[in-house]
């Protein structure tokens, strides 16, 4: 069986993000971009399955600017064995990636298609779970393990709880959490290798979608400035500002 | 070959993610423990890091001196042990066998060495032999179709962990100068070879140096470099020319780490009510340092980029080293002077690193070396 993993091209994690001055969104000209890192753990789990023999191929899906190719590429050098770009200049949102995911699955007929749980820019977590909706597949969301057991999937899940244990049937929908693995570095002949591996370019035209943006951002600010503390002279002063200032007893 | 750009990027982005997820955070453990953990070490070996400058053909990445020097600038911003690690397979344990190596020779270590299977090490240094390196005194006596080895190595790095020497040892005892020295490959488990115990370090725990030991060691000709004798101490000085350019570009990737730190820590320690990095006297530091580290990264990459296009670089190679050692040394320096009595204390990595670099000024050619050296090319026309 196929898998599909989609890995977004986001603000790499290390960088502190700057909201634009006009508040029309984040800054990303000039700043480092790196794969979603919950999509890192998603692919290293395809991966992982094919190297048990499990899965037969794995491809990876990257949408947006053409800079993504950067991510496909990182993805083939980490094992991906070939890259689909879904090259647009709009606006993506959830609902689009889903559905444009979507039909790639069934086009491309994987058996798994894999995602983050989220990305770690619009922390939106929506994706995966509008494509299993599109797709009528069953869902395991949020996963800390995954096994194989012939034509279903033993996985588990992290719930407020604990974990939740399920079995879905083939075909699914992943989506990976943190403790799923531990992915792997990209080994430096790989990295040389994978300009070699196939990536294919699409438009959402030819998946037959309209990407436009159906949520408006209306605007966007940095987290206010944290205010200097006070210096109290004693509890009692402490008790009659929480109480009267803060609110808070 | 060289790459393109974005390939390259990659390759030095994937690098330096290593560095910052796991070496860096590794370095106190690793100074502590005076090893390198073995999930390190089987990390960097699957990363393919033996094998930088070993040709695709044997299992290596041929990366050219170039992309080769951007890369151990990436790596060279961790603790310089890890460096070390890799240093001798991509560098002076595996170069002779490229540059003078029969093809026989090649095909049988380099996979090894380009893999990290095995790790390679260069044997020149003895107890009477170290700047005055053609003076070798360990002996090599042809017996049939064996050389019968004999004498003693020391300060030879990875000798431990070591499964290939590059040993240079006299052919010709009537020749006591480079002539007659030849350089052999020798395998860790031949009869009368013996490890002394790891030294005790000023800095670069984790990194090991000892003494290799021959008594009445049989190596089958067939193992001497090239199949020729005489001819070993020209092998070696084309060894550690590019050696130089290699560690030229550790020295600046961790003059660059170290220059962060300073800069982190002047913004951060308040003084007088005010971050000292607005003290001009503290500025001027960091401003040297600056200097020296993008001085120290053109040079290198001037001098790769010429190594590559074919050019002899032997003087800019000697050049290169003596400015970048001498330049992180100044750089750890100042780390320590911003860092103030913090600095002295080694629960801070500015302590570390000031002795971790000093090595730097002394191996692979004291700064004394390559200033006769450079002053002798100059001024015999060597260069223009």
């Amino acid at each position: 069986m196929k898998a599909m993993v989609a890995v977004k091209r986001v603000i790499d994690y290390n960088v502190k993000i700057r909201v634009r001055s006009d508040g029309s969104g984040v800054e990303t000209a000039g700043v480092k971009m790196s794969m979603n890192p919950f999509d890192e753990i998603a692919l290293e789990e395809a991966v992982r399955l094919k190297e048990a023999g499990t899965v037969s191929e794995v491809i990876a899906v990257s949408m947006g600017a053409s800079a993504c190719q950067e991510t496909l590429r990182t993805a083939l050098a980490v094992g991906a064995d070939r890259a689909i770009l879904v090259e647009t200049d709009a606006d993506l949102q959830p609902l689009a990636v889903s559905r444009m995911l979507s039909v790639l699955a069934k086009r491309e007929e994987v058996s798994l298609l894999f995602l983050g749980k989220q990305a770690i820019d619009d922390d939106a977590n929506q994706t995966g779970q509008m494509a299993a909706g599109f797709l009528g597949w069953p869902q395991g969301t949020f996963l800390s393990s995954l096994k194989v057991d012939g034509t279903h999937l033993v996985v588990e899940r992290e719930v407020d709880g604990g974990l939740e244990s399920l079995r879905l049937a083939i075909p699914a929908v992943l989506t990976a959490d943190l403790r799923l693995n531990e992915p792997r570095y990209a080994s430096l002949p790989n990295i040389m290798k994978a300009k070699k591996k196939p990536l294919e370019t699409v438009t959402p035209a030819d998946l037959g979608v309209d990407p436009a943006p159906r949520l408006k951002v209306l605007s966007l600010a940095e987290p206010p400035a944290r205010a200097g503390g006070i210096r109290v002279p004693d509890v009692a002063t402490l008790v009659a500002k929480l109480h009267s200032e803060a609110k808070v007893i | 070959m060289a790459l393109d750009l974005e390939t390259r990027t990659a390759l030095v982005d994937t690098v330096l993610r290593l560095v910052n997820e796991t070496l860096i955070p590794a370095e106190d453990r690793v100074a502590r423990e005076d090893a390198i953990p073995r999930e390190i070490a089987d990390i960097m070996r699957e990363m393919g890091l033996f094998g930088l400058s070993i040709p695709e053909e044997y299992g290596g990445m041929g990366l050219s001196m170039e992309d080769e020097c951007h890369v151990m600038m990436a790596l060279g911003r961790a603790s310089p042990v890890f460096r070390s690690l890799i240093g001798t397979n991509v560098g002076i344990g595996s170069q002779a066998i490229l540059i003078d190596g029969t093809e026989e020779q090649k095909q049988r270590f380099l996979p090894g060495l380009a893999s990290g299977e095995i790790v390679g090490s260069f044997a020149l240094t003895e107890p009477g032999v170290g700047s005055d390196a053609a003076s070798v005194r360990t002996t090599a006596r042809r017996e049939g179709d064996v050389y019968i080895l004999n004498g003693t190595k020391r300060y030879i790095t990875n000798a431990p962990t070591a499964g290939l020497f590059t040993v240079m040892a006299r052919t010709d005892p009537t020749n006591p100068r480079a002539g007659g020295v030849s350089a052999f490959l020798v395998e860790r488990n031949t009869p009368g070879l013996s490890i002394g115990k790891p030294e005790r370090k000023m800095g670069q725990q984790g990194a090991h140096v000892a003494d290799v030991i021959f008594e009445d060691c049989p190596v089958p000709a067939e193992n001497i470099i090239g199949l020729q004798e005489g001819v070993g101490y020209r092998t070696a000085m084309k060894v550690l020319d590019r050696g130089r350019l290699a560690i030229s570009a550790s020295c600046t990737g961790f003059a660059e780490r170290i220059l962060d730190e300073s800069a982190a820590y002047a913004n951060e320690r308040i003084q007088f009510g005010k971050p000292i990095g607005e003290f001009q006297l503290v500025q001027a530091m960091i401003a040297d340092s600056y200097t020296d580290a993008y001085t120290a990264r053109c040079m290198v990459l001037d001098t790769a980029r010429a190594r590559d296009a074919g050019e002899d670089i032997s003087t800019r190679a000697a050049a290169c080293k003596l400015f970048c050692s001498e330049m992180v040394g100044r750089v750890a320096d100042r780390n320590v002077q911003i860092h103030g009595g913090a600095g002295y204390i080694a629960d801070y990595a500015a302590e570390r690193h000031y002795r971790d670099v000093r090595i730097y000024r002394l191996y692979e050619g004291t700064s004394e070396i390559q200033r006769v050296k450079i002053g002798r090319d100059v001024l015999g026309g060597a260069v223009r």
